[in-house]
């Protein structure tokens, strides 16, 4: 039963997995940072991916100000954020929020400020949208290796 | 699992008009304000009839100027013309009158002279008469004269006896008892009736008399009633010299000559010497009474034009009455024709340049609607070409990503345990993934062709290896319907040219797979040469060819002898065999030493490549032969029904090439197959040599020096020779005859190479015969389609690893060669395995690494990435850091360093480390050095600028920053 449940549980994950690669969200460098996870660093891929949000939080919150300000934006600032944010995005596969900040980097570029707000809406939109269903899917991960490690020992048994 | 695809589907369409709504309202507004810009004349265009009822009325009423303007012109005229006329009527008139008016004065001093001054009178009535009517013509406006005497009462009992008659009254009657009486005594003959009739008896004429008597001038009469107005008389004193002394006139009048005039006849005459008479009609009017007019001449009844009247006065001499003369025209004005004319025909013209106006002010507005129109369509055009755009990228945006998923999971199964022919079957699938994944990208680029917007890269390419991998792109295909598939190059052309090999791999993908499409039999062979080499060797002697026991079927059933690839007969006929084999000996002259090859490929800037792809297919009918490479066109309908096909491949190849400056062509003969030649001029690029080795797969070959010696079937003889100039240093014998040539001296060479069909036959019996088993010489058996049961006959034979399944291509060849000679392990373990995780991490266990990365998420992932292989990490998040952590001496086996960082770059870094190191180096002198640290740039974009920059600053490579593992590997292993 418990055993099923995994299963059950694996198939969730992967559908879910195959519904955010059809939609862009992720590209295969999520699949190539799932295959970094092993034994030795069973949680690397939540690792890595809380430290994204941590850094990335940061850095929305800094771009938010950034623009926020009235008279004058700080654009080359921004664009360093940007690079950032999308340098660690590309790391871990998020596709869509890579794109967006690519989109914003172009709208700094030609201090665009409208564009740039705009972006940074689609941004944040996308990044909540990527946090939630990676949180969704670690929910998953999780549940599932619950329901493994009471498969495992019966195994053994 | 079908429900969860069908939602997706409609999610998928929902994100697509999400994209596509915000297209089509900005084209929208577009449109709006296209709209505002209309021209004066589209903006007025309810008003042009308007202006042409205008403009017709304004010219209707400059006509009626100009018409009356001449009309009164005219009228002025004919008014002048009537007056002159008149007035010369009436002068001539008044001259005539007053000259007979002189004349009676002369007679009247006359019968003074000759009748009173004489005693006894001179004068008698016969003189009298006799005189007046031979000086008649003197007086042509009177009809007679006659004079009467003054005789006073007291007189006239004398004067009665000397004449001896009674004074009478007009009426014949003996006159009364007056005062004075004037009785004529003298009369013209016309006037003979007068006589001694007394003139004061008619009150008209005593009022005369008296008049004249007191003016002592002559006087006249008004018009005589009696007489129909016409007659008139005129009078005139005569006056007695004797009495003239008391100048009282009225005495001194002794009588009185009168003369009778008819205005009528008078003035007919005077006109009738007048031109123009008939067209004036002449009144002549007493008004001396000003109230009743009496006319006098013309008559009352003939109205004549009564518009137009001129008056002129005329003056008789007599200031007690007035005469007029009243002239008008006969006729009223003509109509004034030419003037109507005139006028007409300016107003139709007007009219006409009114209409020509107006049509052109419509046509304007109708043009411009239409380019309105027009300009809306267009704009629609557009709209729908950037839907279409966009379909398209979303589609193959959609369609990349799922098949990201699939490369990716196919990725991870390779990573498992897998059974031999499960991975074989799972490679397979990431290879055509992959190919799926460029062709999406190809037809975006087709896209982007027909939208112009293609821009054509200039990296150096090696045109080899791109002509392997269209083969075993259709090598399947090929090989499934049983067709000879072989790639020849030229050894003249240069390894690496410049140009974009996406293009020229579209290119020869597209007219090699139109060929594999249409090919049933035979073979299709795509032959690379430097234009200049071509030179149609014709001369060559006619060798006889056997055939050989073969499998082709067109072969047997044809029984054609053509020298081609696949004994088919090809389209050009230039391009059989025996021309092939003269351009190969001609090559191979010159291609003495690879020194030589080199130095002629070097010393070109620029080569012009010579591509033919030949087959032996349906051919194109002569029909649709100049239209086979627009868009869309297939031969005919009946292909796109057989092949399939879109037959857009062409056209975008035709594109493709002359955006290249290049020209496709092609000779085609129905039912024998097609001949497609392109020419193509490419920048030869100058490699450096590390460059070379790398790109060239089979280069490691040749330093072997091994002798191949192929022995093949006739007909395979074209292949023996791709073998070796695949492998360009190898020397190879092409044996002619098999059975005869097949001696011991074979076994000295370490490879054979068979063609299939005769290797089964005589296999046994070669190795008996020989006896010496000194020399196993290696076999490689080629085949073009191999059935299982084949294969497995011939693994029993020996040929386990080492059959070549054709078409031939370079990469495959050198492998088998290398497996067979068995040098080469690693590399070929490295390319034979691109995802050997296991290598890699035998490659990078226990190295120590450092990673620099100012990005915390990068560094973790890289640092797991190279864990996962076995390898020590040790991160730094910055330039300054990994400075200090490099500080010599330090025990790293390589370092991976970001380019982007804050503070200090990569490359900045990596200068100072190797500065650092040459101090270090420096100081030590005694040979004993520093390792040169690895250190690889890892960079998101995999620019080749960047690259250079790279290399310029001292790093040794780049990995592009998400990690793949083959790229790592190909990174790492130059290194360890």
């Amino acid at each position: 039963m418990l055993g099923l449940g995994a299963d059950l549980l694996w198939a969730d994950m992967n559908r879910l997995l195959a519904f955010l690669f059809h939609q862009g969200v992720l590209d295969e460098q999520f699949l190539q940072l799932q295959q970094l996870q092993d034994e030795t660093s069973p949680n690397f891929v939540s690792e890595v991916v809380n430290i994204y949000f941590h850094e990335s939080e940061k850095l929305l919150r800094n771009l938010r100000g950034l623009l926020m300000e009235k008279e004058f934006s700080d654009y080359k600032k921004m664009g360093i954020h940007l690079n950032q944010l999308m340098g660690s995005s590309s790391s871990i596969g998020a596709k869509r929020v890579t794109n967006v900040c690519l989109a914003f980097r172009a709208a700094t570029d030609h201090s665009n400020r409208s564009g740039c707000l705009r972006a940074l809406e689609m941004l944040e939109h996308e990044y909540c949208y990527l946090k939630n269903k990676l949180h969704e899917l670690f929910q998953i991960e999780q549940q599932r290796a619950l329901a493994a490690g009471v498969r495992y020992p019966v195994q053994n048994n | 699992m079908g429900l969860g695809l069908k939602m997706k589907i409609q999610e998928m369409q929902m994100v697509m008009q999400k994209h596509h709504v915000p297209v089509a309202l900005r084209m929208h507004e577009q449109n709006g304000s296209q709209k505002r810009k209309y021209t004066l004349i589209q903006k007025n265009r309810a008003l042009i009839p308007l202006f042409l009822l205008l403009w017709i009325l304004v010219m209707f009423y400059f006509c009626c100027n100009i018409f009356n303007k001449m009309d009164a012109d005219a009228k002025v005229r004919r008014k002048e013309g009537l007056e002159s006329q008149c007035d010369q009527r009436a002068r001539m008139l008044q001259d005539q009158f007053s000259v007979s008016v002189n004349h009676v004065h002369a007679l009247a001093i006359l019968v003074s002279t000759f009748h009173y001054y004489r005693h006894p009178s001179a004068v008698d009535q016969e003189t009298f008469a006799e005189y007046t009517a031979r000086t008649a013509f003197e007086r042509p406006l009177l009809s007679g004269v006659a004079y009467a005497q003054r005789v006073v009462h007291s007189e006239r009992e004398r004067f009665e006896k000397q004449h001896g008659w009674i004074i009478k009254t007009m009426e014949r009657e003996p006159s009364q008892l007056r005062d004075e009486y004037a009785p004529v005594i003298f009369a013209q003959e016309t006037l003979s009736y007068l006589e001694s009739l007394d003139m004061m008896s008619g009150k008209e004429d005593r009022e005369n008399i008296l008049r004249a008597r007191a003016t002592g001038k002559a006087v006249l009469t008004a018009p005589l009633a009696f007489r129909s107005h016409h007659l008139g008389v005129f009078t005139f004193p005569v006056t007695n010299l004797s009495f003239l002394q008391s100048h009282e006139t009225r005495k001194a009048t002794a009588g009185y000559i009168g003369g009778s005039f008819d205005v009528e006849s008078l003035v007919e005459n005077l006109l009738g010497q007048l031109a123009g008479n008939q067209a004036i009609l002449v009144n002549v009017y007493d008004v001396t009474n000003s109230s009743t007019h009496l006319i006098m001449y013309g008559s009352q009844n003939e109205k004549g034009d009564m518009s137009l009247v001129h008056e002129s006065n005329l003056d008789f001499g007599d200031p007690y009455r007035n005469h007029t003369m009243i002239c008008r025209y006969h006729q009223k004005a003509p109509t004034n024709w030419m003037a109507l004319t005139t006028v007409f025909l300016s107003f139709v013209i007007l009219l006409l340049i009114g209409y020509i106006l107006y049509g052109a002010g419509i046509h304007i507005v109708k043009v411009e609607d239409d380019y309105q129109e027009m300009e809306e369509l267009k704009v629609l055009a557009e709209a729908a070409d950037v839907a279409k755009s966009q379909f398209l990228a979303t589609v193959s945006h959609e369609i990349r990503t799922p098949m990201n998923g699939i490369l990716g999971m196919l990725g991870l199964l390779l990573d498992t345990e897998l059974t031999s022919t499960q991975r074989d079957y799972a490679q397979t699938a990431q290879a055509c993934g992959k190919a799926l994944i460029t062709l999406i990208n190809e037809v975006l680029d087709r896209a982007k062709i027909e939208a112009g917007k293609l821009e054509l890269e200039a990296v150096p390419f090696d045109l080899r290896s791109i002509l392997d991998d269209v083969l075993s792109l259709f090598s399947e295909k090929s090989r499934h319907k049983g067709l000879e598939l072989a790639v020849f190059v030229s050894d003249k052309v240069p390894d690496i040219v410049m140009g974009d090999p996406g293009r020229f791999r579209q290119i020869i993908t597209n007219l090699v797979g139109n060929s594999v499409k249409f090919t049933e039999r035979g073979h299709i062979f795509v032959k690379v040469h430097l234009a200049e080499s071509r030179k149609p060797t014709m001369n060559g002697t006619c060798e006889t060819y056997q055939n050989g026991e073969t499998d082709e079927v067109g072969h047997i059933s044809g029984g054609c002898n053509s020298k081609t690839l696949s004994g088919c007969e090809a389209a050009d006929e230039r391009n059989n065999w025996d021309n092939f084999k003269h351009l190969i000996a001609d090559e191979e002259f010159l291609f003495d030493g690879l020194v030589k090859k080199v130095a002629s490929s070097e010393c070109y800037e620029q080569v012009t490549l010579m591509v033919c792809v030949e087959d032996t297919g349906i051919g194109i009918p002569f029909s649709a032969q100049d239209r086979i490479f627009m868009p869309f066109v297939q031969a005919d309908s009946s292909t796109s029904r057989h092949y399939g096909g879109t037959g857009i491949g062409l056209s975008i190849s035709k594109c493709l090439v002359e955006l290249m400056g290049g020209q496709i062509n092609f000779i085609s003969r129905p039912q024998v197959g097609v001949h497609f030649h392109l020419l193509q001029t490419l920048d030869v690029h100058k490699i450096k040599n590390d460059v070379r080795a790398d790109v060239r797969s089979s280069s490691s070959l040749r330093s072997q020096p091994c002798v191949m010696k192929p022995v093949e079937l006739l007909h395979e003889i074209p292949l023996t020779r791709l073998v070796s100039a695949k492998c360009n240093t190898l020397k190879a014998v092409v044996c002619g005859d098999v059975y005869s040539d097949y001696s011991a001296d074979m076994f000295r060479e370490r490879i054979m190479v068979f063609g299939r069909g005769w290797s089964f036959n005589i296999w046994q019996l070669d190795w008996k015969k020989n006896g010496h088993m000194l020399k196993i010489p290696q076999m490689i058996l080629l085949a073009t389609n191999i059935s299982n049961a084949e294969f497995d006959r011939a693994k029993a034979k020996g040929f386990s690893d080492t059959v070549i399944m054709k078409p031939l291509r370079a990469s495959m060849v050198a492998a088998c060669l290398q497996q067979v000679l068995g040098m080469g392990k690693k590399r070929q373990l490295g390319k034979d395995m691109p995802n050997g995780s296991t290598f890699l991490k035998g490659l990078l266990c226990g190295k120590k690494m450092l990673v620099v990365d100012d990005n915390i998420v990068n560094r973790r992932v890289a640092a797991g990435a190279l864990k996962k292989f076995g390898a020590d990490v040790k991160c730094a998040e910055s330039g300054k850091v990994a400075l200090e952590m490099l500080q010599l001496p330090h025990n790293f086996d390589a370092c991976f360093m970001d380019i982007q960082m804050p503070e200090m770059d990569g490359f900045e870094a990596t200068r100072r480390i190797r500065m650092m190191e040459s101090k270090a180096n420096e100081q030590l002198t005694n040979g004993d050095e520093h390792p040169h640290l690895p250190i690889l740039a890892m960079t998101a974009d995999v620019i080749h600028a960047t690259y250079e920059e790279c290399l310029k600053c001292g790093m040794d490579g780049y990995v592009s920053k998400p990690f793949e593992e083959e790229n790592l590997y190909q990174a790492v292993a130059k290194f360890f």
